[in-house]
């Protein structure tokens, strides 16, 4: 199943709505990394609150979604990871080093917009 | 022993179906919305660890009822090469395949039981996860 891609202003947001085989993932990821590009994104939000599990692959995923949009200049933050996705991630040794999270799609604009300031984007 | 499902792994589809129906068997068994994740969880690393190792194999999911606690088995096999040092592939950090090598003992920690047997034609992954029952 693909995942929609919603353009809002200069950011990009993905919003899982199911659970996603490891094509699904590469295939998001793919188009994410292409889309920066199309549309200038700064910015990228990939929504998982969807996600029935984060498990080792999709967790290598979101981490390469995030240095590949930086390397295109563009801040990657994953929201909505579920309380008990959390536990399992933890317990199963699965960490984001270097990728930003944020509670909600709503913290995730506003973490975003201060990025965004902090390196003089006009809004 | 009642409610045994059997399913095909040799898609990464399967992985998601999978791990699915472990996690509806483990509601059924009256497991909390947390316990399920986990659960369903570790099926997603076993079921892609065969993939990865053997290409295809199968997970058999049941759940098992005593008077003072239910659970669930997952009994993952394959005919794939088997895994050479099984102490070693338990280890963290371990991996053999450029991935994460958080599979097996990922798995191992997130489920009360964890058993692995290996040799040249396959191997067989068991685990089980409990929880008390209160009559």
């Amino acid at each position: 199943m693909e995942v929609p891609i919603l353009k809002q202003g200069t950011y990009l947001i993905a919003s899982i709505q199911s659970a996603l085989t490891d094509a699904d993932l590469s295939q998001l990821r793919e188009a994410l990394v292409a889309r920066v590009g199309k549309f200038r994104a700064r910015g990228v939000i990939v929504d998982v609150t969807a996600l029935d599990v984060m498990d080792s692959f999709a967790v290598r995923t979101l981490r390469d979604i995030t240095h590949m949009a930086r390397l295109r200049g563009a801040e990657t933050v994953i929201v909505g990871i579920q309380p008990e996705v959390a536990f399992a991630m933890v317990q199963l040794g699965l960490t984001l080093k270097g990728v930003s999270t944020a509670l909600d799609l709503e913290e995730g604009l506003a973490f975003l917009d201060a990025k965004g300031r902090e390196r003089g984007d006009r809004a | 022993m009642p409610d045994a499902v059997i399913c095909p792994i040799q898609a990464d589809v399967d992985v998601v179906q999978t791990r699915q129906q472990g996690r509806g068997i483990a509601a059924e068994a009256g497991f909390s919305a947390g316990d399920q994740t986990v659960i369903a969880a570790a099926i997603s690393e076993i079921a892609r660890n065969i993939l990865m190792y053997a290409k295809r194999g199968e997970i058999e999911l049941r759940s098992v009822r005593f008077p003072d606690r239910a659970g669930i088995v997952v009994i993952a096999r394959d005919n794939g090469p088997g895994i050479k040092d099984v102490q070693r592939a338990m280890q963290d950090g371990y991996s053999t395949s450029g991935g994460l090598g958080l599979g097996l003992p990922g798995a191992k920690r997130l489920m009360d039981e964890f058993d692995v047997v290996s040799n040249g034609s396959g191997t067989t992954v068991t685990m089980k996860k409990w929880r008390e029952v209160r009559s």
